[in-house]
C-alpha cells in the first residue's frame, strides 16, 4: 500500500472509530434517559432520597461521559495523519488547573450531597414506637420473628437451634417472654408505620434486599445490626439475599407483604393461629 | 541520583535449560509471566463463557459437562475471578511487560535482583499449579467444577473459614486456593522489590525520573502498592489457613450454626477478613490498571508523534491514584455492617480518585489533540482503552456513594463496572503493549490486517457483553446467581442475559484470532529488521530486536531529553530519541 492508500484507509478507520464512539454515547445515554431499565418505584423516604441522587449522579457523569467519548471521536478523526507535523506542545498549565478544578468540585460536590441521604438512614436509631422484627438469614432461607402480644423478644440460644423440628432462631421454650414469639418464612408489615428489623445471622453473611425499599443491609454472624424505614405503598416485594452464602444463594427468597393496618392485624393473627 | 555505574553482568547463559526455562534475563522472564498469563486467560474465558451458558439455560445438559448445579456455576465463578485478577491481571501487565522492558526504558542491564527475578516467575507458576489443583481434589461440586472453591475470589469469611459444612469445594479446594494465593502473594512481594530497587538504582546516565518513560512510572508506583498490599493479602491468607486448620478464631464468631452442626470457633470477626482483603483488593485493581496507563500513555503519544500532554500531571497523578486507591478499601464495605460513619470518609476519598483520573483522561485527548494519529492496531487498542476507562470509571461514581450504593450493591451493576475498567480497559492494556513491542521482543510483526479485525470485533463486543450489566444491575439484579429462575423479578431480565451471552460468544471465538495471529507471529510473522519500525523515543527502540543478553551490548546509552520529543520542530525527523546527543538545534524542555 502507498502511503498515501494507506492513510485513505486509516481515514476510514477513524471515521469508523468516531462513528461508533457516537452510536455507544447515544445509545447509552438513550437507554438511561428513557428508563427502558430502571429501578421499581420505590416506597419510602429514603428510596426517594436514593433516587433523586442516583439522578444527580447521572446528570453529572452524563456529561462527561457525553465530552471525554465525543472528544475522543473528534480528535481521531480531526487529527489522523495527514504527512504533515504535529503541534510540539507539552501541555497546557492553565487548561490542566481548569479541568481538574472543575472535575474536583464536581466529583467532591456530589460526593457531599449524596452524604444526607445516607445520614438520615443511618445515622439516626428508629423511633421508640417502630415496630420490631427479627430477621435471621441461613443457607438457605430467611426466618421473620414477631414479639408476640407481650412485644418482647424471647430468649434465644445457638445451641438451641433445631431446623429439623423447626426452632430456626433457636428459641428457649422455658421464657415465657419467647412463648408468644413467631417465627415465619415471610414478613408483613403494616403500611406508614416505622419498622425497625434487627438483622442477624446464623451461619455466614447474608444480605437483607428489597429493591422496592432502595435498600440492602448484609445480616452478619456475631453482630446484630438494626435498620429502620417507612413502607408507604400496599403491595408484595421480593426479598433476595444479596451476599454470597453457598449453593443457594440464589434461591434464598422471600416476600415483603406491606398491609393496611387493620389487614396486617388480621394476618398477625392468622400467623400466631397456625403455629 | 542515578547509580549510574552499571552492575557487573554474567555472560550470556548456554544451553536451552539456563536460556529459556531457568533464566535469570528479565526479558525471557518477562515472556514466561506473558506466556503463563496468555494460558490463563484463556482457562478464565472458557469458564465465563460456561457460566454465560448456564445462566440463559440452566437445564441444558452442556456437552462434556452435563447438567451445570448451581455449586459447580459458583466455582467455575470463583476461579474466573481468582484467575483473571491474579493470573492474567496482575501478571501480564506489570510481570510481564514491566518486566522485559523496565530495565530497557531506563537503560540498565537487567533487574537489580535477576535470581530473585527467576524465583518469583516460577513461585509465580507453582502458584498457579496448586490454583489449578483444586479443580482435580474431591470434596467439591464435582464435574469440570471438580473441588474448587464456591466463595468467590473474595472468600468471605465465616463462608471460606469453617470448611465444608457451609459448602462444596470449602475443604481441600479452599485450602489449596489460599495456599495459592500466598505463594503468589510471596512471589509478587519479591518481584516489587526488584522493580522498585532497578528504577531508583539502575538508571542509566542521564535518566533523570522526570525523563522516564510513563510505562516506567506506571510499573514502579505499581511494585510500591504490589508490596503494600499483598504482604497484607498474605497476613490475611495465613491467618485464614490458621482458622481453617489450627483451631483459631480470627474470623469466625460464636455461636454458628451450619445445618444444626454447632460450629466450635468463637470470638472472631467476618468484617476483619473483609478489611484486610480489600485493604489489598482495592490497590490490587489499581494494581492491574496502572501500566495499562503507562502503555497508553506511551502508545498515544507515539502514533500521534506529539509528546504526552502534560507529562509532569501525569507522573503526579500515577502518584495521587495510588496513593488514594491505598485509602479507600472501605467503599466495598458500606452495607457491610461496619460504621455507617466511616463510610463518609471512604465515599470522598473514593470520589476523590475521579480527579487523578480525570487529568489522565483529559491529558490522553490532549495528547491526540493536534496530532498526526497513525491507526496501527496498537493504537486502536489504546484509543479503546480510554474509552473503556472513561465507561468503567464512571460507574464507579455511582457505586461510591454510600446511599446510591444500597440498591447497586452486590448487584450486576458492580459486575459491570469492575469487567469494563479490569476485564476490559486492562486487557486492552495488554493487547496495545502486545501488538506495539512484539516486533522489539520477536524480531517479527503481528499481523495488523487479523490484528485490526481482532480490534474492531473485541471492542464493539465488549460493550455489548458489559454494558447491559449495569442496566440489569439497576433493575435489582443481584450478583453470583447461579440461574434467575427462583427469584421472581429476574425473569423479566432473562432476554438481557440472552444478549450478552451471545455477545460473549462471538467475542470469545475473536480472542482465537489473537491467539492464531501471536503464535503464526512468532515463527512465520513479517520480519522486522528496522529496530525502530514505529519510529518511537524511548531506549528500547534503539537496540536490536530482540535485544541482546545486555540489552546494550556494553554500551549503555546517555540520555539527554524526555521520552516523548516527538515532531520536535527544527528536527530532522518527526521522533527525536531519547539518546540522540542534544545538537544545539532542538529544544528539549527537560
Amino acid at each position: 500500500m502507498t502511503t498515501r492508500q494507506s492513510r485513505l484507509a486509516s481515514g476510514w478507520a477513524a471515521a469508523a472509530l468516531a462513528f461508533l464512539l457516537i452510536i455507544i454515547t447515544f445509545s447509552t445515554i438513550y437507554i438511561f434517559v428513557k428508563r427502558i431499565w430502571w429501578f421499581p418505584e420505590s416506597i419510602t423516604a429514603l428510596g426517594a432520597d436514593v433516587d433523586a441522587q442516583f439522578v444527580r449522579t447521572l446528570v453529572i457523569t452524563g456529561i462527561v461521559f457525553f465530552l471525554a467519548q465525543l472528544g475522543l471521536g473528534f480528535a481521531i478523526v480531526r487529527y489522523r495523519d495527514r504527512g504533515r507535523r504535529a503541534v510540539y506542545s507539552h501541555g497546557n498549565n492553565k487548561l490542566e488547573i481548569l479541568w481538574t478544578t472543575a472535575t474536583a468540585i464536581m466529583f467532591l460536590g456530589l460526593g457531599i450531597a449524596a452524604e444526607r441521604g445516607w445520614a438520615r438512614f443511618h445515622f439516626q436509631g428508629a423511633s421508640p414506637g417502630a415496630l420490631q422484627i427479627e430477621v435471621v438469614g441461613q443457607q438457605f432461607q430467611w426466618n421473620f420473628r414477631y414479639p408476640g402480644p407481650d412485644g418482647v423478644f424471647g430468649r434465644t440460644d445457638p445451641s438451641l437451634i433445631n431446623d429439623a423440628a423447626g426452632n430456626f432462631v433457636g428459641l428457649d421454650s422455658t421464657d415465657p417472654a419467647a412463648q408468644d414469639d413467631l417465627v415465619l418464612p415471610i414478613i408483613a408489615i403494616p403500611v406508614n408505620r416505622e419498622v425497625e428489623l434487627i438483622l442477624r445471622a446464623k451461619d455466614v453473611t447474608h444480605s437483607f434486599f428489597v429493591r422496592e425499599l432502595r435498600f440492602k443491609q448484609d445480616t452478619v454472624p456475631g453482630l446484630t445490626i438494626r435498620v429502620h424505614f417507612t413502607a408507604n405503598k400496599v403491595g408484595k416485594y421480593e426479598i433476595a439475599c444479596a451476599e454470597l452464602c453457598g449453593l443457594g444463594h440464589h434461591r434464598m427468597r422471600s416476600d415483603l407483604f406491606v398491609l393496611p393496618p387493620d389487614e396486617y392485624q388480621n394476618w398477625l393473627r392468622q400467623q400466631a393461629e397456625t403455629e | 541520583m542515578a547509580a549510574h555505574a552499571h552492575p557487573v553482568v554474567h555472560e550470556a547463559p548456554k544451553g536451552f535449560i539456563r536460556k529459556y526455562i531457568f533464566s535469570t534475563d528479565h526479558k525471557i522472564i518477562g515472556i514466561q509471566y506473558y506466556l503463563l498469563a496468555l494460558f490463563s486467560v484463556f482457562i478464565g474465558i472458557i469458564l465465563s463463557l460456561l457460566m454465560r451458558l448456564h445462566l440463559i439455560a440452566p437445564n441444558v445438559e452442556l456437552p462434556f459437562f452435563g447438567q451445570m448445579t448451581p455449586e459447580q456455576y459458583l466455582a467455575l465463578m470463583t476461579m474466573h475471578g481468582t484467575i483473571m485478577v491474579f493470573f492474567v491481571l496482575t501478571t501480564a501487565p506489570q510481570s510481564g511487560f514491566g518486566n522485559y522492558f523496565l530495565p530497557i526504558q531506563i537503560g540498565a542491564p537487567d533487574m537489580a535482583f535477576p535470581r530473585l527475578n527467576m524465583l518469583s516467575f516460577w513461585v509465580t507458576f507453582a502458584a498457579l499449579i496448586v490454583m489449578l489443583a483444586a479443580f482435580f481434589v474431591a470434596g467439591g461440586p464435582g464435574g469440570v467444577a471438580g473441588g474448587a472453591p464456591i466463595s468467590g475470589w473474595t472468600a468471605y469469611t465465616p463462608l471460606s473459614a469453617i470448611g465444608p459444612i457451609a459448602g462444596p469445594g470449602l475443604g481441600m479446594g479452599q485450602t489449596l486456593w489460599i495456599l495459592s494465593l500466598a505463594l503468589f502473594a510471596g512471589a509478587s512481594l519479591m518481584g516489587a522489590l526488584n522493580f522498585i530497587t532497578t528504577t531508583l538504582d539502575l538508571r542509566t546516565k542521564g535518566m533523570s525520573l522526570m525523563r522516564m518513560p510513563l510505562t516506567v512510572w506506571a510499573w514502579f508506583v505499581t511494585a510500591i502498592l504490589a508490596l503494600l498490599g499483598f504482604a497484607v493479602l498474605l497476613g490475611a491468607g495465613i491467618l485464614l489457613l490458621l482458622d481453617r486448620t489450627a483451631g483459631t478464631s480470627f474470623f469466625v464468631p460464636a455461636g454458628l450454626v451450619v445445618s444444626d452442626t454447632q460450629i466450635p470457633h468463637k470470638g472472631g470477626s467476618p468484617l476483619l477478613w473483609q478489611h484486610l482483603f480489600w485493604f489489598f483488593g482495592h490497590p490490587e485493581v489499581y494494581i492491574a490498571i496502572l501500566p495499562g496507563m503507562g502503555v497508553t500513555s506511551h502508545v498515544l503519544s507515539t502514533f500521534a508523534r506529539k509528546p504526552i500532554f502534560g507529562y509532569r500531571a501525569m507522573v503526579y497523578a500515577i502518584f495521587a491514584i495510588a496513593l488514594l486507591g491505598l485509602s479507600v478499601w472501605g467503599h466495598h464495605m458500606f452495607v457491610s455492617g461496619m460504621s455507617p460513619y466511616s463510610a463518609l470518609a471512604f465515599s470522598l476519598l473514593t470520589m476523590s480518585i475521579g480527579v487523578p483520573s480525570a487529568i489522565k483522561t483529559f491529558n490522553w485527548i490532549g495528547t491526540l489533540w493536534g496530532g498526526q494519529i497513525r491507526l496501527t492496531t496498537a493504537m486502536l487498542f489504546a484509543i479503546g482503552f480510554v474509552s473503556l476507562f472513561v465507561t468503567g470509571g464512571l460507574s464507579g461514581l455511582f457505586l461510591a456513594q454510600p446511599a446510591v450504593d444500597l440498591p447497586l450493591h452486590d448487584t450486576y451493576f458492580v459486575v459491570g463496572h469492575f469487567h469494563m475498567i479490569m476485564g476490559v480497559a486492562a486487557i486492552f492494556g495488554i493487547f496495545a503493549a502486545t501488538y506495539f513491542w512484539f516486533p522489539k521482543m520477536f524480531g517479527r510483526f503481528l499481523n495488523e490486517r487479523i490484528g485490526k479485525i481482532h480490534f474492531w470485533i473485541t471492542f464493539i463486543g465488549v460493550y455489548a457483553i458489559f454494558m447491559p450489566m449495569h442496566f440489569i444491575g439497576l433493575s435489582g439484579h443481584p450478583r453470583r446467581y447461579a440461574d434467575t429462575t427462583a427469584v421472581q423479578f429476574l425473569a423479566q431480565l432473562d432476554p438481557v442475559h440472552t444478549f450478552m451471552t451471545v455477545a460473549a460468544v462471538i467475542t470469545g471465538a475473536a480472542q482465537l484470532l489473537f491467539l492464531f495471529n501471536f503464535f503464526w507471529g512468532l515463527w512465520k510473522g513479517e520480519k522486522a529488521p528496522d529496530i525502530n519500525p514505529w519510529k518511537a523515543t524511548s531506549l528500547e527502540w534503539t537496540v536490536p530486536s530482540p535485544p541482546p543478553h545486555d540489552n546494550f551490548q556494553g554500551r549503555f546509552p546517555t540520555v539527554y531529553r524526555g521520552p516523548y520529543e516527538y515532531s520536535v520542530p527544527g528536527a530532522a525527523e518527526d521522533y527525536t530519541p531519547q539518546n540522540a546527543p542534544d545538537t544545539g538545534q532542538t529544544a528539549s524542555r527537560q
